[in-house]
């Protein structure tokens, strides 16, 4: 999808504590990375609904832990960057 | 007309749902102790099975399917699953699929209630986790939610005893007829437009509080603080230490005390004779001396249940992700390894969660080298031994052999790291489910599980290996000259003596080379083989004692170092050797292991025994 507001940021690079709505899932082209977009958009990492990093590891902020709906998952920037997100 | 066979009600029913949902708590209050654990055919999943009765007393069987998000499988659990609900199994399709959701966490979990409604099998949705669910005053309207998904639905609670009366209850109604439809992979627009469907049906149905509904946060902002976070987790693991060792240590005094008992009961009532000796010294004597762990064993697997359920273990595992990816592994890798010190075989079975391969393969590998229980006779005896009145240093050295375990596997999975040509991504996308505690049912039944298990493998190889040996040392050698004593001049004492001449660079003599041979099956038995080998008389405590004497007196301070570094290292266990050819379909990676563990133990005790020589003089 192109035409989005300049606004967003790529989920790796939202701070922590800072809630934000998801705006776009990306679809990489490598087939690996796909089957775990697949993944994410499976778990509710879809368009509208809010999410939060909670927690990170240390060094280099990786990995992340994100709270979205009623659950945390823990996920690597790797995978975080394909989702495009609008801090509120 | 109506067809009886239609519509009758089920007698062959699958859970299913996402994990975390509180699937097993559900299925061990469903079938209570009727269960029956084994393994798919061809494939390295638990199957589990078990009977559940019906409001009106009829026997249903229940088919409890491995935890999955999605029928697009990323491990082979997910597989499994898929496969059985797909009709891609040797399984039959069940009469009904019973669709475990977590009432406090819908939106996660409806999204493979709408994939599942489309193989068009007879199906019930069950909201479970209702009493939390209120607790945080989330509202579903049921009948709405039923109408939306056109399944039916029922609302009950794992954790309390009737908290599946109203399932019990639906199962004695008939199925619905049905078509079963084939199952096409679906790409990621229709998953999309599930999604879609999911905000939308999750919007009509729920309703929830605006506040900030879960404690969880916040203690997460304790548990996973990069400081605090690691304090937490050392002191979780230094308590568990410490109960293993001194509660358990504890309790092993009273299964102490009843084997010598038994013995002296045995020896007052009955006539002298091999069959006495066989009982008093091989069964007793030998099984008693495995049988006296199984407290801290129980211990141990109390804690890492316990921990498991409560959720934290997923949230020491994103902590040590960091660290361990320096070796070439990711937090993933931390449940097995950390079940791996209870035993090998179930931290092995709990890689099958990792989808990444090389992952798994890397952790499948190390797993043998984290200190498993079934170490801690063998260790307590030499260390024991070692420092006869000095409990602090033997408490240093004993912990300082749990981290060379430790190191020893990280080094390992750092030069698998570098060796491997393959640099693909390896994801982590674990879920960190709500804090719990845990279900006391489901903690007793695990328990009661590992437990039947460790003596299982005491009744029958332990047992089996321990006549065995004590057969060996009490037959005379034909070959045997007549100086000596009486082992010398066994059969025990011959395979010693020719065994000697691979192990005598390394310090061992012929007896602890002759007790290594069953250790290798099972490396509980080299504690009461030694004491057969040095034809130790007396009951199972006295036993321990005078064996202990022995081996502070006979053998030198290089020997007994040499000898804890080949039990560190060595693979001295059939069944793991078994699990991890079964796990891996591979009878190469199993040699690789016992290959690279073997080599590993040599080197290490030839290093320690050749250097403390040089020392000590």
């Amino acid at each position: 999808m192109s035409g989005e507001s300049g606004s967003t940021i790529k989920l790796n690079e939202l701070p922590n504590d800072q809630w934000a709505r998801v705006v776009e899932v990306e679809v990489p082209t490598d087939s690996a990375d796909r089957e775990l977009v697949l993944r994410l958009v499976e778990l509710g990492f879809v368009p509208d609904e809010l999410l939060c990093i909670v927690a990170v590891g240390l060094p280099g902020r990786e990995p992340l832990a994100v709270r979205l709906g009623g659950t945390t998952f823990a996920l690597r920037r790797h995978e975080a960057s394909f989702i495009r997100v609008s801090p509120r | 007309m109506i067809d009886p066979e239609v519509l009758a009600p089920p007698v062959r029913i699958a859970l299913m749902g996402n994990p975390n949902c509180g699937k097993t708590a559900l299925y061990n209050l469903l079938t209570g102790s009727r269960q029956k654990v084994a393994n798919y055919a061809g494939v390295t999943v638990e199957r589990k099975e078990g009977t559940l009765h019906t409001t009106s007393g009829r026997r249903v069987s229940v088919l409890d399917l491995p935890g999955a998000y999605s029928l697009n499988a990323l491990s082979n659990d997910e597989a499994l699953t898929r496969d059985v609900v797909t009709g891609h199994s040797r399984e039959s399709l069940p009469d009904l699929l019973v669709c475990v959701t977590d009432a406090t966490n819908l939106r996660l979990h409806l999204r493979m209630v709408l994939e599942l409604r489309r193989l068009g099998l007879p199906m019930v949705v069950v909201l479970n986790k209702m009493d939390r669910a209120e607790k945080l005053g989330i509202r579903i309207d049921q009948e709405l939610l039923s109408k939306e998904l056109a399944v039916p639905v029922v609302g009950t609670v794992g954790v309390h005893a009737h908290g599946a009366d109203h399932l019990r209850t639906f199962l004695d109604l008939p199925v619905t007829p049905s078509v079963h439809r084939p199952w096409t992979a679906p790409g990621l627009e229709q998953v999309l437009a599930t999604q879609q469907d999911v905000q939308r049906i999750y919007k009509r149905v729920v309703t929830e509080p605006q506040v900030d509904r879960d404690p969880s946060d916040r203690i997460d902002k304790v548990m996973m603080h990069p400081v605090w976070g690691f304090a937490i987790l050392a002191v979780v693991l230094f308590l568990t230490f410490v109960a293993v060792f001194s509660v358990g240590g504890w309790l092993t005094g009273f299964i102490e005390d009843g084997m010598d008992l038994l013995a002296a009961l045995i020896e007052g009532h009955m006539a002298e004779g091999s069959f006495r000796d066989l009982l008093v010294e091989g069964v007793i004597g030998g099984v008693g001396s495995v049988l006296v762990f199984l407290p801290q064993i129980l211990i141990l697997f109390l804690f890492i249940l316990g921990l498991e359920a409560s959720g934290y273990l997923p949230r020491a595992a994103f902590l040590l992700d960091r660290p361990m990816s320096k070796a070439g592994l990711s937090g993933r890798s931390f449940i097995p390894l950390l079940s791996s010190f209870a035993c090998a075989i179930p931290g092995i079975m709990a890689t099958r969660t990792i989808g990444n391969w090389r992952d798994r393969l890397t952790t499948i590998l190390i797993a043998p080298l984290m200190a498993c229980s079934a170490r801690i006779p063998v260790y307590t005896l030499l260390i024991a031994a070692m420092f006869p009145s000095d409990p602090v240093s033997g408490a240093l050295v004993m912990v300082g052999l749990y981290v060379l375990g430790i190191v020893a596997a990280m080094t390992v999975a750092w030069v698998i790291k570098r060796t491997d040509r393959d640099k693909s991504h390896a994801p982590l996308l674990m879920e960190l489910p709500p804090y719990q505690w845990p279900d006391l049912r489901s903690l007793v039944i695990g328990i009661y599980e590992r437990g039947m298990i460790f003596l299982k493998r005491v009744g029958t190889v332990i047992m089996a290996l321990t006549i065995v040996m004590w057969a060996l040392s009490s037959t005379p050698s034909p070959w045997a000259t007549a100086t000596g004593t009486p082992m010398e001049q066994s059969l025990a004492g011959e395979l010693g003596h020719a065994l000697e001449y691979v192990f005598a660079p390394i310090g061992f003599n012929a007896e602890i080379s002759v007790a290594l041979v069953p250790g290798m099956a099972a490396r509980e038995v080299v504690v009461s083989s030694l004491g057969m080998v040095y034809a130790v008389e007396g009951d199972d405590a006295e036993m321990g004692a005078q064996l202990r004497e022995r081996i502070t007196r006979d053998w030198s301070t290089g020997t007994k170092l040499s000898l804890l570094m080949w039990l560190v290292f060595a693979p001295q266990c059939l069944s793991t050797f078994v699990v991890v050819k079964r796990e891996t379909g591979s009878w190469r990676t199993m040699w690789i292991m016992g290959g690279y563990l073997f080599g590993l133990a040599y080197l290490a005790s030839l290093i320690t025994y050749q250097l403390t020589i040089a020392i000590t003089g």
